[in-house]
């Protein structure tokens, strides 16, 4: 049997389960905020075409709006100044096999449940590999912090007066696996590859700044890495083909082998 | 006043009706005028006689040059008499109605709907009626206790006692000033929207202590979100007050794209469109729903909703959309006897207008002029000195203001 054919068998008779790891699309999940004097990405919108009515006798749509990097999303290399150069940068030019992937999982639900500024050094990173194995070159690295298990959407966001409180990797955490372990990118389970305090880091958004600095790319509001092993799955993270986009809201799925 | 009963949920809901709203062109000067809160009649220019009712040619001198000019609001009562019986719709579900004759200290005789304190002196008002056009009412000449609570008066204004208010956003200062001032107003409810649930805002846990203070996550841009809290509270709210608006300083050459004026399109335009669809029915249907009615619906405007502020122009652009689609609110809202208030301050005093020099409106006193306006049945309010001069430029010479605006 040819590997796509086990795997279809795989799929068919249940020995390979599909993990969503997508938040649902809607109004009401959190959307990134900046300054109010900058520019802001539009957060989800959505208004009805025709419900069976007279606006469309038969038919039920939607017209929905969203900035690229809205809901579950990924982040482009282009997204970032220090990647905004490199060749194959951004959705439409990425090669489509970099869209699916093995994944990582370094479990930080305890340290983010303690401390919401945790940050993830080379340290942790190195205790992972200890116990499950090095990390293979072009794997996906997915933080769990079970932040997504954060309902509310002020719990979701965790302001107070100085910014958002989310956890992140540190500088040398990215560094490390940018230039030691050659991963595909960096994927969170809050509103950001980095940490929300990330800005006071050197340099600011560390995680941003090498990541898609060195071609690599982000997924961010990610859900369910609880339902993951620490390795083994393999991830389908495809953007929509926006040309010269910098992101985009996308479906991630997660194979699992039972 | 006491506090009314509350409604009967098996009994049905009368529907609105209208007192009559018939004027030739020439008697909606006194309509005019009642809208911004004024007392103006006619005034012949020849021979200086005032008139009353309104007319195409003088009493006294057959001169056809009559200016509508402010005129002492003062009389005194000739004859009173209680209507006990009438054919008009409207009146007739109202009866017993008192009336009588004015002689205004002005000159004319005029007919006057009384409030129930009037003795021999009387102060008069042009106000407008459930129609939206222009009636004389008489008030005791010196303020008695709990005068608002007049029966009759509350036909003509839309005083926010006993009434549920929405106020659309609680984050601003305007909005946490608003809601002091209906609360001080005797309001019985205020809903308080709040968009982006997820960022505390300043004043916000002194707004969850007031009692009549409900916090409700509102973004005027979610349609979903109005639509389900039109669905959850629209039945019940007498008077929404759209204070949410989106306002940043960019003209055209100084600001790349077009994404803040989009998001200003979005909540001062559309904001109001989304709003109007999804609780203007409900409050349609509840123009009559005994003295606590649904009775208004405010617009926070701007002076620059007239002409164009080019350091604000999108944001200007944003109020005059928002202006014309509230003309259309108001034709959709009268025949169900609800006043759709449109406030035009100048320059807010808030972070958005930092730059600008004083005189700026600040919250608190446009706040006041707002719950004001709906006491006295105002409909188009240019809260405060500014706003009152920009006004008088703007009917003037409409081109000058341009100019002026753009220099």
């Amino acid at each position: 049997m040819s590997v796509l054919a086990e795997l279809a068998s795989g799929l068919a008779g249940g020995k390979i389960r599909v993990i969503d790891l997508t938040q649902t699309l809607s109004p009401e999940f959190p959307s990134i905020s900046l300054p109010p004097e900058m520019g802001q990405a539009w957060p989800f919108r959505i208004e009805e075409v025709s419900r069976y009515d007279e606006r469309g006798p038969a038919w039920y749509w939607n017209n929905f709006s969203c900035g690229e990097h809205t809901g579950t999303h990924f982040d482009a290399p282009v997204h970032w100044i220090s990647g905004k150069d490199l060749p194959h940068n951004a959705t439409d030019s990425i090669p489509p096999e970099r869209f699916i992937g093995p994944a990582c999982v370094i479990d930080c639900s305890k340290e983010a449940a303690k401390d919401p500024d945790f940050l993830l050094t080379k340290s942790h990173i190195e205790e992972f590999e200890k116990r499950h194995g090095r990390i293979a070159p072009r794997s996906w690295v997915l933080m769990r912090t079970d932040w997504s298990k954060r309902h509310d959407p002020a719990e979701y966001q965790n302001y107070d007066e100085e910014g958002q409180h989310t956890p992140g990797p540190d500088v040398e955490a990215v560094k490390f696996l940018v230039a030691e372990r050659d991963v595909l990118g960096f994927g969170t389970e809050s509103i950001g590859t980095d940490a929300g305090q990330a800005y006071h880091l050197r340099p600011p958004y560390p995680c941003h700044y090498y990541m898609h600095g060195a071609g690599r790319y982000g997924l961010q509001c990610l859900t369910n890495l609880d339902q993951l092993p620490p390795t083994g799955a393999v991830v389908i993270a495809a953007p929509l083909k926006i040309r010269n986009g910098s992101g985009s809201p996308l479906r991630v799925l997660a194979l699992v082998h039972e | 006043m006491q506090r009314p009963k509350r409604k009967n949920p098996v009994l049905r809901t009368r529907l609105p009706t209208l007192p009559p709203a018939a004027r030739s062109r020439v008697a909606l000067g006194l309509t005019a005028a009642a809208a911004l809160g004024r007392f103006e009649l006619q005034q012949c220019r020849d021979c200086g006689a005032v008139q009353y009712p309104p007319r195409e040619a003088c009493q006294k001198c057959l001169s056809v040059v009559l200016d509508w000019k402010a005129q002492p609001a003062e009389g005194e009562l000739l004859a009173q008499t209680v209507l006990h019986h009438s054919n008009d719709l409207f009146f007739r579900e109202r009866l017993p109605w008192r009336l009588g004759l004015v002689k205004l200290d002005c000159g004319p005789t005029v007919v006057a709907h009384l409030h129930e304190a009037v003795q021999k002196r009387v102060r008069v008002r042009a106000m407008l009626d459930r129609a939206g056009q222009a009636v004389i009412a008489a008030l005791p000449d010196k303020e008695t206790t709990d005068m608002a609570d007049d029966r009759q008066l509350r036909e003509f204004t839309c005083d926010p006692k006993h009434r549920k208010v929405l106020v659309t956003d609680g984050k601003t200062a305007l909005g946490q000033a608003l809601i002091k001032e209906l609360v001080s107003a005797k309001t019985e409810i205020v809903w308080v929207g709040y968009a982006e649930p997820w960022k505390k805002f300043a004043g916000f846990d002194e707004l969850e202590k007031i009692p009549q203070v409900t916090l409700i996550p509102l973004d005027v841009t979610d349609s979903k979100n109005v639509r389900e809290l039109a669905a959850e509270i629209a039945g019940k709210v007498d008077i929404v007050v759209n204070n949410a608006e989106h306002h940043r300083s960019f003209g055209i050459g100084n600001r790349q794209g077009v994404e803040t004026a989009r998001a200003e399109m979005d909540v001062n335009y559309f904001g109001l469109l989304r709003l109007a669809q999804e609780f203007g029915p409900a409050m349609r249907s509840r123009g009559a729903d005994g003295s606590s009615s649904a009775v208004a619906w405010v617009n926070l405007l701007s002076i620059y909703a007239l002409a164009n502020f080019p350091p604000h122009g999108t944001f200007s652009a944003s109020k005059a959309a928002a202006h014309s689609l509230a003309q259309c609110l108001r034709a959709e809202m009268r025949p169900a006897g609800v006043r759709v208030v449109n406030v035009f301050p100048g320059p807010i005093d808030d972070e958005w207008n930092q730059l600008l020099p004083p005189p700026k409106v600040a919250p608190a006193a446009l706040a006041k002029a707002i719950v004001g306006a709906l006491r006295e049945g105002i409909e188009d309010v240019y809260p405060g000195d500014v706003a009152q001069e920009w006004l008088a430029r703007w009917r003037d010479n409409p081109k000058a203001l341009e100019r002026e605006l753009s220099a």
